[in-house]
């Protein structure tokens, strides 16, 4: 049960004037002209493979329209661009600039929070029943959310923002980081569902799942009988049910916790028992079960930053975990443990720190860009090629180090403002003390 | 090391550089200002004060008397102290990052076991007994300091057994010390020093308004925190203002449950520990007074022995607030809101007293001129914000505009894993000042780290930065300490070379035998 919001495709009508004003991208001052099109001429790019090549690409609308190293239908002159007889914009690239896929950030609570200590401003916890599957957490998407601009920032420009709380907190949904209405930025209300875990056992927790799958078996042999009050008590409403259908087919991944190497294991052997997809998040000793990982197709979300025993559960937690995984053919993403998505900015660090730790650079950029597309299905985003989404984002520098920022954020073809609520604090502040109040004469 | 003492308006204050590792101008009296909160000085001309200790000067406040007796015994570690490095070692063609605003390309540092003995670019003429390192491609920084860690008080892994970290029992316990707390086999100890921490100050949580001694810790592993304590840094007090006193206690029905009932706390025990500290002073004084009137040797002796039977009561809470009204304790605070450190810049005005070091801090850029004016420090991270309200408005050009203004800024961790990485959180931190048009050099994100931090703590003149006569503390690094991909090859404290690149030695004993069979 795939539901969607906003239409796929929608155009949006890039026009030079609003890009050149917004982003100075045309080195032309005095060039007034309308154009079609953005081109990115020759500038270091990364494919969906995570490795970086010298392409040109060409954004119309919402789309990449062409991508190549050798495009023969673009004509550049000077400042001059035209592709298939349209007038381009060309992105202003200085010296050692790169394009790279916008990053997704996993488990995410943009526009589902804004101060996590004050629970009035939180959303992402349907409350009640312990299994709440039909929630639609894109219901409390605000894409207004302050948090939203400051992970752009980061080179961050869609998001699977996550529901919380009780065994089944609801539907995982993705969203692009822009727009001003939750028909323009939701873009899929279910592409995962997350499992919570309370205080019992691995093996409690594994049983409480497999209790509910069954259930949810019963149901979808015979919605009738449970309508009609003849079926056995099922855990879960009907919506719920109903709700957790596509698991069983595979349609969508239940996302499940564990970071010990013993419980891993007994999650890869859960998977087949269950016959559904799961992704593993944590993994802090994922390292130990790479190769079984592996050959279940379990995709790894991992913090690489985490380091020594911290918990009991992650008493081998080592740097160079994602890089074991990813040498034995596990897809590995990340996440940022312990804290809420105001820390979403730092995921190009934890990329960093991975590949610190030895994972190939590549393979730190596909698992913040192609990995998380491709497996939770948001098939047009996540790399440069012709035909996708144009969320984009041209990087001073390598996107993974520090020094590094985006100059330009497309989301949809659209630039994105490259401030946030942060930016203008650092203004107003800038010269002390603030001048909030006009000058007195 | 003790801290001088002047009366200004009938205060005592201290004198704005705390750099003095000499006699306090009082020396040869009784309680010689070091008294209870001397602690730290007292044990430093002792039990800290190990053979082999080349670098700074034993205190020598620890004039006879019954409270430093007392002190003396009931503080001794039970346990030498670890040698230092007794190799002479030649690093040789590094990026040197001083800490001090100079950046030697091809440059040298060498050290003589616990001391740095030469920094520069010429050949310097050390002796034939020098170990020569070819340090090419290396970069060299001096060892990061963590202002703010709770290792050992929340030690790794997580457990309700090892949570003692806040004393969470009454709003005000300044007589509770870290170091008591500290578990000197955390694991995340070795981890800080693998990421390039040579030392950190480990500090009760932030649920009291007084939370308690904070200590001043080397990263050279022992059986317990005393022996771990840094020679010659004085006594630090952490205090906190803002939610996390209000949530705790006001969550109980008691005091505070607001910001004003936050002040009013602090207010009312820095009013008795003025009282406290008047009754010492006029003791003192009178101790002074028999002293200067030039009684025989003996009689004095022997007056003093009947006087200090009557001197003021003791009281562990309110001797860590008299050191802070007597400059010998710095005081470190958490807070967050502009207004909520203002707060706390009128009550150390109120009460004559100078705030050493705000912590978190993420409001610092809001004051950065009063900040830089105060002489008052900011440890905050790069870009922590939003987890609570008064968190809310923090930005990542915080410490850049701080350092802009003329203040002294600090990255610090709060966190097990974030220490280990302080080097990338001061890259950050400087690279939003940068993109923001502000002028930060790599050598100022290095001070962020280190001399900076050496500074909050009063361990400045001792290290912090690379500079012949201070301690050997250093990381040699194996790329720019400012990149991401960069790691500590090689980490120094004291000389003793702690930790090297592939090296896997585990110092926890938890850590033995979790591993199963490998």
């Amino acid at each position: 049960m795939i539901r969607t919001h906003a239409p796929r495709g929608s155009k949006h009508l890039v026009v030079a004037l609003s890009l050149a004003a917004a982003l100075n991208i045309t080195a032309s001052p005095g060039q007034a002209a309308p154009s079609d099109c953005l081109l990115f001429h020759e500038v270091p790019t990364y494919l969906a493979d995570g490795s970086l090549k010298t392409l040109s690409v060409v954004v119309r609308g919402d789309r990449i329209v062409a991508s190549g190293d050798a495009l023969s239908d673009v004509n550049v002159d000077g400042v001059q661009a035209s592709w298939r007889g349209l007038t381009c914009s060309k992105a202003e690239v200085p010296e050692g600039a790169q394009l790279a896929p916008g990053f997704i950030e996993l488990g995410s609570r943009l526009g589902l929070t804004e101060v996590d200590l004050e629970s009035r401003t939180r959303h992402h916890d349907a409350g009640g029943d312990r299994v709440r599957a039909s929630h639609l957490v894109a219901d409390s998407y605000d894409p207004r959310g302050s948090l939203i601009p400051v992970a752009r920032l980061g080179g961050i420009t869609s998001a699977i923002i996550e529901p919380g709380g009780g065994q089944i907190p609801g539907q995982a949904a993705a969203v692009d980081l822009s727009g001003d209405t939750q028909r323009q930025a939701v873009f899929e209300t279910s592409v995962a569902v997350p499992v919570g875990r309370s205080g019992q056992s691995f093996g409690g927790h594994l049983d409480a799942l497999a209790e509910l799958l069954d259930d949810v078996r019963a149901f979808t042999r015979d919605p009738r009988s449970f309508d009609q009050n003849r079926s056995r008590p099922l855990v879960g409403s009907r919506r719920d049910l109903e709700a957790l259908g596509p698991i069983l087919e595979g349609e969508l991944p239940l996302i499940l916790g564990a970071d010990r190497a013993a419980h891993i294991e007994a999650l890869i052997r859960f998977q087949e028992a269950q016959d559904i997809r799961l992704v593993l998040r944590g993994g802090a000793e994922a390292w130990r079960h790479a190769d079984a990982l592996a050959a279940a197709k379990i995709p790894v979300i991992l913090d690489p930053v985490v380091y020594g025993p911290g918990s009991w559960d992650a008493r081998e937690a080592r740097p160079d975990n994602a890089a074991i995984l990813a040498a034995a053919g596990v897809d590995v993403l990340f996440f940022i443990r312990h804290h809420s998505s105001h820390f979403a900015r730092k995921l190009a660090q934890t990329g960093g720190n991975a590949v610190r730790g030895g994972l190939p650079h590549a393979a730190a950029m596909r698992a913040l860009t192609a990995a998380p597309a491709e497996i939770f299905g948001l098939e047009s985003r996540g790399h440069i090629e012709t035909g996708a989404l144009a969320n984009l984002v041209l990087w001073s520098g390598d996107p993974l180090e520090l020094s590094s920022r985006p100059l330009l954020l497309l989301i949809r073809g659209q630039p994105q403002p490259l401030s946030s609520r942060q930016s203008d604090l650092r203004e107003r502040y800038r010269t002390l003390p603030p001048a909030v109040l006009p000058e007195t004469k | 090391m003790v801290p001088q003492l002047s009366r200004v308006r009938g205060r005592r204050v201290r004198r704005p550089s705390l750099t003095g590792s000499g006699p306090s101008p009082r020396t040869g009296l009784a309680f010689t200002g070091t008294f209870a909160l001397g602690l730290g000085l007292a044990l430093a001309s002792t039990a800290l004060a190990a053979p082999d200790s080349a670098t700074t000067t034993p205190a020598s406040g620890s004039a006879p008397g019954a409270l430093s007796d007392i002190e003396k015994t009931g503080f001794l570690a039970a346990e030498a102290k670890r040698p230092s490095g007794a190799e002479k070692i030649l690093l040789v063609g590094g990026t040197v990052m001083t800490a001090e605003g100079e950046v030697l390309e091809g440059g040298s540092v060498a050290f003589d076991g616990p001391q740095i003995t030469y920094v520069g670019t010429a050949q310097p003429e050390l002796g034939p007994d020098y170990q020569v390192v070819d340090a090419t491609g290396k970069w060299i920084t001096p060892g990061l300091i963590d202002t703010h860690s709770h290792l050992g008080v929340y030690p790794s892994p997580g457990a309700r057994a090892h949570s003692d970290g806040n004393e969470a029992t009454a709003p005000a316990t300044a007589g509770v010390w870290a170091e008591h707390s500290f578990w000197p086999q955390d694991p995340g100890i070795q981890r800080a020093v693998q990421g390039g921490v040579t030392a950190i100050q480990v500090l009760p949580g932030s649920a009291n308004l007084i939370g308690g001694r904070g200590v001043v810790l080397e990263m050279i592993p022992q059986r317990g925190s005393r022996a771990m304590r840094f020679e010659g840094a004085p006594e630090t007090l952490k205090m906190a203002c803002g939610e996390n006193p209000k949530r705790v206690y006001g969550g109980r029905s008691s005091a505070p449950s607001t910001r004003m009932g936050n002040l009013r706390g602090q207010r009312a025990v820095f009013m008795k520990a003025q009282s406290l500290a008047r009754k010492w002073d006029e003791w003192e004084a009178d101790q002074d007074k028999t002293a200067a009137s030039g009684q025989k040797h003996k009689k004095r002796l022997r007056d003093r022995k009947s006087e200090s039977s009557s001197h003021p009561e003791r009281d562990l809470d309110l001797e860590s607030l008299v050191g802070v009204l007597r400059g010998e304790v710095l005081p470190q605070i958490h807070c967050y809101r502009a207004d909520d450190m203002l707060s706390m810049v009128q009550l150390s005005q109120e009460f004559g007293f100078k705030i050493r070091s705000f912590h978190h801090a993420l409001e610092a850029y809001k004051i950065a001129d009063i900040l830089a004016e105060q002489e008052i420090s900011a440890s905050t991270w790069a870009d922590w914000w939003g987890f609570k309200l008064e968190a809310y408005d923090g930005i990542p050009e915080n410490a850049a505009l701080l350092h802009a203004a003329g203040g002294r800024s600090i990255i610090h961790s709060d966190s097990a894993i974030g220490i280990q990485r302080l080097n990338q959180e001061a890259a950050k931190a400087m690279w939003s000042g940068r993109h923001a048009g502000l002028d930060i050099r790599p050598d100022d994100a290095i001070a962020w780290i280190t001399l900076n931090p050496a500074w909050a703590l009063g361990i400045d003149h001792l290290t912090g930065s690379l500079r012949e006569g201070k301690r050997a503390d250093l990381v040699v690094w194996d790329g720019d300490p400012l990149s991401v991909y960069s790691k500590a090859e090689e980490v120094y404290v004291r000389g003793r070379l702690l930790h090297r690149q592939g090296d896997e030695t585990l110092w926890s004993d938890f850590e033995l035998g979790q591993r199963g069979i490998q």
